[in-house]
């Protein structure tokens, strides 16, 4: 048995995150304030989305961290050894086996069930900010509903790109009433936000935690003439041949070779044990 | 018949601890007439002009206003939801530095559209035309529609920030020293498209300032303030012409005559 008290913070502490949960899984999209507490890791690195982790967690749970779509990066793996450390919970890298599954920048492929919990880590919970720096502003244009400056944004993009340019943090309205920043996950997610699992987000320096029940409406924000587009690389995946899961590309020499591959190394790897097979594959090079 | 007044000023008194800001001010304001406030510095014009367009909680008053759907209501009782709604479509605050007004970071046609997207639109290509539209009644030409406020003159800015308030066809303006920090060919120019876009939308508008030259074009009536008191108020060239009141008087013949 590990020194630590079960996940790493204590029961008050557990239970007082437990408390803004709850309160925002009950007004879905606000962002309920709560004393977030120093963490043995810098902010940035998801202090909010590991606070909430440890007070969703059970004994019996399983845990799944991604970083950016991959369970082998750093962040996800120094995150999976902490609860493993200080929970001595079961951990996997398969999306369907977790019940718990903290994220940094991506929703898995696979499609999430009931009972499973999406924990993202957030940097910026609001979607107002670099429109009006003041906290009290940003607060009553919340309670009041006054989200014009969102679309503001939107405006500047098409003005400026001839497109809607955000690509990632892509501004959503869940439930027709709070406007939420998803944390940056690629706006090809947003429509994945639609789903039966529980979604928790954690902003630790920022200490505010928010929530989209299961099965919640969420809209991202667009012009009738310049309609959201969930856009994606125009490519295959080289590993496992998918067309229609989100994808990184990789510089792969000094000659302008690329690549591109399943930023979701799980899916990703499940595919090519079912056979499926890319353009750049091992057995496809030889 | 009576004329309904647009806006209704009742007793409004604001004081900074023992300093009286402004007191027992009340007029009536009527569609589409133009008001001019003067008064040299610290005599409680802007103080008065923030109690009306409710950015100053006055101490004791009124002030009526006569909305589209419910009438003559008072604007310092009514939720704050609804106040600013009011001030996001049938009011505008034009300020002295245009930087307070506008949004520094944001190109000339979204700080226009800002008020159309407060209000709902959500059609990129209507607000963008309507934005341009603005921006060519202000004398702003078309391809500085995407440039940001900071890359415009003093001048140009002010135009700006007027376009971006009267977008959605407000019907009461509040201007707080809207020449303030413009040299005068300037002025002049800001002065005679105030006073065209004043005439041909049927603006009722009141003006805080201390140029008597401002007031003598805009303005159909004056106000006098001194020491947080209206001191004279009438028909603005009776007031110029004629003044009766002994500050009045100083203030029309300070003003050089060149």
């Amino acid at each position: 048995m590990s020194d630590y008290n079960f996940a790493y913070l204590d029961e008050q502490t557990k239970r007082m995150i437990r408390r803004a949960i709850l309160k925002g899984i009950a007004v879905p999209g606000y962002q309920v304030p709560f004393a977030s507490r120093e963490m043995p890791m810098p902010y940035g690195w998801g202090t909010g989305g590991v606070q909430v982790s440890a007070a969703c967690l059970m004994p019996e749970d399983t845990l799944k961290v991604i970083d950016q779509g991959a369970d082998d990066t750093t962040n996800a793996v120094s995150i999976r050894k902490f609860f493993e450390k200080t929970a001595e919970i079961a951990v996997t890298e398969k999306t369907r086996e977790a019940t718990v599954i903290q994220t940094r920048h991506r929703i898995p492929e696979e499609p999430l069930t009931e009972g499973q919990i999406l924990v993202y880590q957030v940097p910026i919970p609001e979607p107002l900010r670099f429109l009006e720096p003041r906290e009290t502003e940003t607060r009553k244009m919340h309670a009041l509903e006054e989200y014009g400056l969102m679309h503001v944004k939107l405006y500047e993009d098409i003005a400026k790109h001839g497109h809607i340019a955000t690509s990632y943090a892509y501004p959503v309205k869940v439930e027709g009433r709070y406007v939420m920043d998803p944390s940056p996950i690629p706006k090809f997610d947003n429509p994945k936000m639609e789903m039966a699992a529980i979604q928790l987000f954690g902003a630790g320096r920022e200490q505010r935690i928010y929530a989209v029940p299961p099965y919640t409406k969420v809209v991202s924000l667009d012009f009738e003439d310049h309609p959201f587009d969930p856009s994606k690389a125009n490519h295959p995946c080289d590993l496992c041949g998918a067309e229609h899961t989100y994808l990184d590309e990789v510089i792969i020499d000094d000659e302008g070779g690329r690549m591109f591959v399943c930023s979701d190394t799980d899916y990703c790897a499940e595919r090519q044990a079912m056979g499926y097979r890319g353009r750049l594959s091992p057995e496809a090079a030889e | 018949m009576t004329i309904q007044p647009l806006l209704s000023v009742k007793d409004i008194r604001k004081t900074y601890g023992d300093r009286v800001g402004c007191s027992d001010v009340s007029f009536d304001l009527y569609p589409g007439e133009v008001m001019g406030i003067v008064g040299e510095s610290g005599s409680g014009k802007s103080t008065l002009l923030n109690c009306m367009a409710g950015h100053l909680p006055p101490d004791s008053g009124q002030v009526l206003f006569d909305t589209r759907d419910r009438g003559m209501v008072d604007t310092l009782t009514m939720s704050e939801p609804e106040r600013r709604m009011l001030s996001r479509t049938d009011w505008a605050f034009v300020h002295q530095h245009a930087r307070d007004g506008l949004r520094m970071g944001v190109s000339a046609g979204g700080n226009v559209g800002e008020r159309l997207m407060a209000v709902g639109a959500r059609h990129y290509g209507n607000i963008r035309t309507q934005a341009i539209d603005w921006l060519d009644r202000v004398e702003i030409n078309e391809d500085r529609v995407d440039d940001k406020p900071s890359a415009f003159s003093g001048g140009m800015q002010q135009r700006l920030q007027i376009a971006r308030n009267l977008v959605t066809g407000p019907r009461l303006v509040f201007m707080d020293e809207p020449t303030g920090g413009l040299d005068v060919s300037v002025q002049a120019r800001l002065l005679d498209l105030l006073r065209g876009l004043v005439r041909e939308m049927g603006l009722s508008a009141i003006i805080v300032t201390h140029d008597l030259a401002v007031v003598r074009l805009l303005a159909d009536r004056l106000m006098v303030m001194k020491s947080g008191h209206v001191v004279e108020h009438g028909l603005t060239d009776q007031v110029l012409d004629d003044p009766q009141h002994a500050y009045t008087q100083l203030l029309v013949s300070s003003v050089l005559q060149v």
